[in-house]
């Protein structure tokens, strides 16, 4: 199953990804990283279709995408 | 399982000091990506501007400079000219490109140097805190027109993409978008092509990318995506204004 994973460490918590995901994959922690912002996380198991859309809107280059 | 999606190696492993979802973010990646795929990383020059991209050198792991407030097209002149290997590219922003250094782009592009900038048109200056900028739309609020630019006092935004095509030397000019995961797709290409033309020696090529600024807009990431959408794009409309290099390409 595709997944993503998010660098926590470069994730501004600005939510594009959020939207971006067209199986709606994404949503936000509700607790702070160490850089401090809510970083995104994968909400689901079995629900990334490795499309790469979160990876395109992501201006920090927080997302890595596993096919 | 393998990752589909990498850093690219033309930026460096600094983190971005831009703002939550600013567009200069995205289109630093896009461009480094297309620096890593025309394998030019070793005669690539960035002219860094003034604004919030000031920084760009820090970034883009090629060779740099970073000149005054809007001169980015004269320094890329001068760099190309007397190193015509080098692949030179002018990362501009509205404030420092249709203001202060309006007189620059409109004479490199009516001279054909054969470079590619890159136009980051955000309505703004975002840099000094919002002050209004010559694309900042009729009714937007900046902290100089607190009322929101008014035509009558204010005048007009200058659509640099069209007038720019007006220039007979000039050769490919396009706007993109930032706004959306198919946008920015278009928007790599458009890049890509810009630089390509250099490398074929075919001419000016400008691409102008529409993004956000969601802290001078006083707003979010998410809802300065719609007002890009709906009010920027409504005043600054995607498309090709001008390619003429697939004919001077058959030319030569
Ligand atoms: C000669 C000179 N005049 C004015 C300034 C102040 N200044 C710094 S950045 C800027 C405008 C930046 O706006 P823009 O080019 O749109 O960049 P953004 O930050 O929006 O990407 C201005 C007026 C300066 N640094 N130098
Ligand atoms: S790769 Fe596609 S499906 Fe998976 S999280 Fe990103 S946008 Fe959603
Ligand atoms: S788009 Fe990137 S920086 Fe923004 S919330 Fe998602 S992972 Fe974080
Ligand atoms: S002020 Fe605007 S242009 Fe500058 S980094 Fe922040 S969002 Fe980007
Ligand atoms: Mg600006």
């Amino acid at each position: 199953m595709p997944k993503i994973e998010v660098n926590e460490a470069r994730c501004k918590g600005c939510q594009l990804c959020t939207k971006a995901c067209p199986k709606q994959c994404i949503e936000m922690s509700d607790t702070f990283s160490t850089t401090g912002y809510y970083p995104a996380r994968l909400a689901k198991q079995d629900c990334c279709i490795g499309c790469g859309m979160c990876f395109q809107v992501c201006p920090d280059i927080a997302i890595t995408v596993f096919r | 399982m393998n990752a589909i999606t990498k850093r690219p190696s033309a930026l460096t492993e600094a983190q971005f000091h831009y703002c939550p979802g600013c567009g200069h973010s995205v289109v630093h990646r896009l461009t480094a990506e297309v620096i890593d795929e025309l394998n030019i990383k070793d005669r690539a020059v960035v002219v860094a501007p003034v604004g919030c991209a000031v920084f760009a050198d820090k970034y883009f792991d090629v060779d740099s400079i970073q000149g005054p407030h809007g001169r980015g097209p004269a320094i890329a002149t001068g760099i190309k000219r007397a190193k015509p290997d080098s692949i030179v590219f002018s990362y501009q922003g509205d404030g420092d490109l249709a203001s202060i250094g309006m007189a620059e782009i409109v004479h490199a592009a009516a001279r054909g140097e054969n470079i590619t900038v890159i136009f980051i048109n955000n309505t703004i200056y975002g840099m000094t805190g919002g002050q209004m900028a010559p694309t900042t739309l009729v009714g937007q609020v900046a902290t100089t027109a607190p009322k929101g630019r008014n035509e009558k006092l204010q005048g007009n935004p200058i659509n640099v993409s069209e007038m720019l095509a007006q220039l007979k030397s000039a050769k490919y000019i396009e706007r993109v978008s930032s706004d959306s995961a198919p946008n920015i797709i278009k928007a790599k290409k458009a890049i890509k092509k810009a630089f390509q033309n250099q490398i074929d020696g075919l001419g000016f090529s400008f691409v102008e990318v529409l993004s956000i600024c969601p802290t001078n807009w006083g707003t979010t990431p998410l809802k300065g995506l719609d007002f890009l959408r709906e009010k920027m794009m409504a005043q600054y409309p995607l498309g090709v204004f001008k390619d003429v290099t697939a004919a001077n390409k058959e030319g030569k």
